[in-house]
């Protein structure tokens, strides 16, 4: 595996809000709502720049992963809906619409735990990443696939077979297949080894700069999606609570407290519970 | 012994059992696809073939355009069924469902009977009828291209599930719905789809009995033949539908020769299939291939 993982690879950082043009994909003050009842985000608003990865962080149940159904459309699968705010891809309003045109309008979402077919080939799974294409490139696409993933092209089995990573790598490489212009990633470190973890990641840094495909990362791991993002939100029962570019999070005192670990001195479980209770971020 | 009645009965049972595979197939491309139970699939048979009497002997077609048309038509027809009567069941419990397709199955027969009668009716000769032998047995041509066609819609069915992009969505709306649409899939499209080419290829099948055995109701029987079959190879597999399909096909031939030889009970034939079905149920009720799902954590 070729990839480098040295710092420069960083892309260049500014604050998602300062950019002169507008965000590849705005989500405006959305209310999420499930089963009529459940609100799972009340106002949740980022903006994600074009060509750069946006990491999107907090703790288990904050509305991480609601947040990137709401905007691959996926939501609607699960009977939740967005009651209020927009979503705004491309200058276009794609809240409401159905997840399968969202994916013809260039964002494909990654789902959380892989979400490979099992029961097909690697081959079988990589074609119908690229079935909204009706184009001659996906040939040439799946080599190029193969590039970025040599061990996919070992596997000749079902896909079910594979190890955690390599399902992991199918699915960015599936992903890849749809010439996608943002990929919504859901916690793509899940269940991997700390090394493998390192090489994804490193991964989809290769991507982002060689395609420029617009990255949002939802992730558990906040220190290793910092390091690839440009820009980061912190999400809190169903809000943005902190928001800044990646060094700024990194060095950020509660964000080393909460989701980086460690901190100055190590605490003890009763002052961190009574340091939260005195700052919940508002 | 009288081998002779015997490899007569397996030849039927061959062929009769391929037709079986065939309405078997596509009552297992509408389950795996959309999760219904189809009891309406004989009807399909039925319907298709009805069509194509009328068109052949009212408006005189010739037997390809008459063909061509029922096909069409049937392509409507599963695509309406599924789009006016099954999209809007969509969500609802199952037992549900099955109640619709029950309802529909007695609805058509009930139409079949009230638009073109009570009796049986023959299809107009279309090719010569002619014998072959093969290995000292007299087959009857019709019989060979039943089996003919058979094997060409099987194949042609491997080839889209395997290769095509159609096929390839179904199958992954067929894994998992929520899957296939994060893949850019429209998952109504591929159920509409799925009632369509099901429809079509077993209006085929109904043609082809048709041709052999003349229109009535009985065809729609096909449709609870299906059943022993589909469970023998298990509800979910396309392949183990074929191979039920005959093999339910060459058991109630052969259970038809016991009886004929031997029991002398009479319509053995009709019930063999369904006692295999209660012992399937009993030792193996996932049938022959039905998937155990692959698991890796």
């Amino acid at each position: 595996m070729s990839v480098t993982t040295d710092a420069g690879a960083r892309p260049s950082e500014r604050p998602a809000q300062g950019a002169a043009k507008p965000p590849l994909l705005s989500v405006n003050n959305i209310e999420v709502v499930y089963n009529d009842v459940i609100l799972v985000l009340r106002g949740l608003s980022l903006q994600v720049p074009e060509g750069e990865i946006v990491a999107l962080l907090g703790a288990n149940g904050a509305g991480k992963s609601t947040t990137l159904k709401a905007i691959s459309g996926l939501l609607k699968t699960e009977d939740g809906e967005v009651t209020r705010g927009e979503v705004v891809f491309a200058g276009e309003r794609i809240d409401g619409t159905d997840p399968d045109r969202i994916v013809r309008k260039g964002i494909f979402q990654v789902m959380e735990g892989r979400r490979i077919i099992a029961d097909m080939t690697c081959l079988e799974n990589l074609r119908l990443g690229a079935f909204t294409r009706r184009d001659a490139g996906v040939k040439q696409d799946i080599e190029m696939v193969y590039e970025y993933f040599p061990r996919l092209k070992e596997r000749t089995g079902l896909a079910g077979y594979l190890s955690g990573g390599e399902q992991q790598m199918l699915a960015i490489g599936r992903a890849l297949m749809a010439r996608p212009r943002l990929i919504l990633m859901d916690e793509p470190s899940m269940g991997l080894s700390p090394l493998l973890v390192k090489e994804v990641f490193g991964i989809i840094r290769q991507i982002n700069r060689d395609l420029g495909v617009t990255i949002l990362l939802v992730e558990q791991n906040a220190r290793m999606a910092l390091q690839a993002a440009s820009y980061g939100y912190i999400m809190e029962s169903g809000k943005v609570v902190l928001d800044g570019t990646a060094s700024e999070l990194e060095g950020n005192e509660d964000v080393k407290e909460f989701y980086l670990g460690g901190g100055d001195e190590r605490r003890s479980f009763r002052n961190l519970k009574s340091f939260k209770r005195r700052k919940r971020w508002l | 012994m009288n081998t002779e009645l015997l490899g007569q009965l397996l030849i039927n049972g061959i062929v009769v059992g391929a037709l079986y595979g065939v309405v078997a197939m596509s009552f297992v491309l509408i389950y795996k696809a959309s999760q219904v139970v189809n009891f309406a699939q004989g009807e399909f048979l039925l319907i298709g073939a009805w069509t194509c009497w009328w068109l052949l002997t009212k408006w005189q077609l010739p037997f390809i355009w008459g063909f061509g048309f029922t096909l069409v038509f049937m392509t409507l027809f599963g695509l309406l069924l599924q789009v006016v009567v099954l999209r809007p069941m969509i969500g609802e419990p199952i037992i549900s469902v099955i109640m619709v397709t029950i309802g529909l199955s007695i609805f058509f027969q009930a139409l079949m009977k009230w638009m073109f009668g009570v009796f049986a009716q023959p299809f107009p000769p279309i090719f010569e009828t002619g014998q072959v032998d093969v290995l000292g047995l007299r087959i009857q041509t019709v019989y060979v291209m039943s089996l003919g066609i058979s094997v060409v819609i099987m194949a042609v069915f491997a080839w889209f599930f395997k290769f095509s992009r159609m096929g390839l969505a179904m199958r992954a709306t067929a894994f998992n719905q929520q899957v296939a649409q994060s893949l850019g899939i429209s998952v109504r499209t591929v159920f509409a789809l799925s009632w369509a080419i099901s429809a079509v290829v077993s209006s085929v099948a109904g043609v082809v009995v048709a041709v052999v055995n003349g229109v009535s109701s009985a065809l729609s029987f096909y449709g609870i033949k299906v059943f022993p079959a589909v469970i023998l190879g298990g509800l979910d597999s396309v392949v183990g539908a074929v191979l039920g399909g005959l093999i339910v096909g060459l058991l109630e031939n052969f259970a038809h020769f016991l009886d004929a030889e031997y029991l002398n009970w009479g319509n053995m034939y009709q019930v063999a299939p369904f006692y295999v079905l209660i012992v399937i149920l009993m030792i193996k009720p996932y049938g022959l291939f039905g998937t155990k799902d692959i698991e890796r954590v």
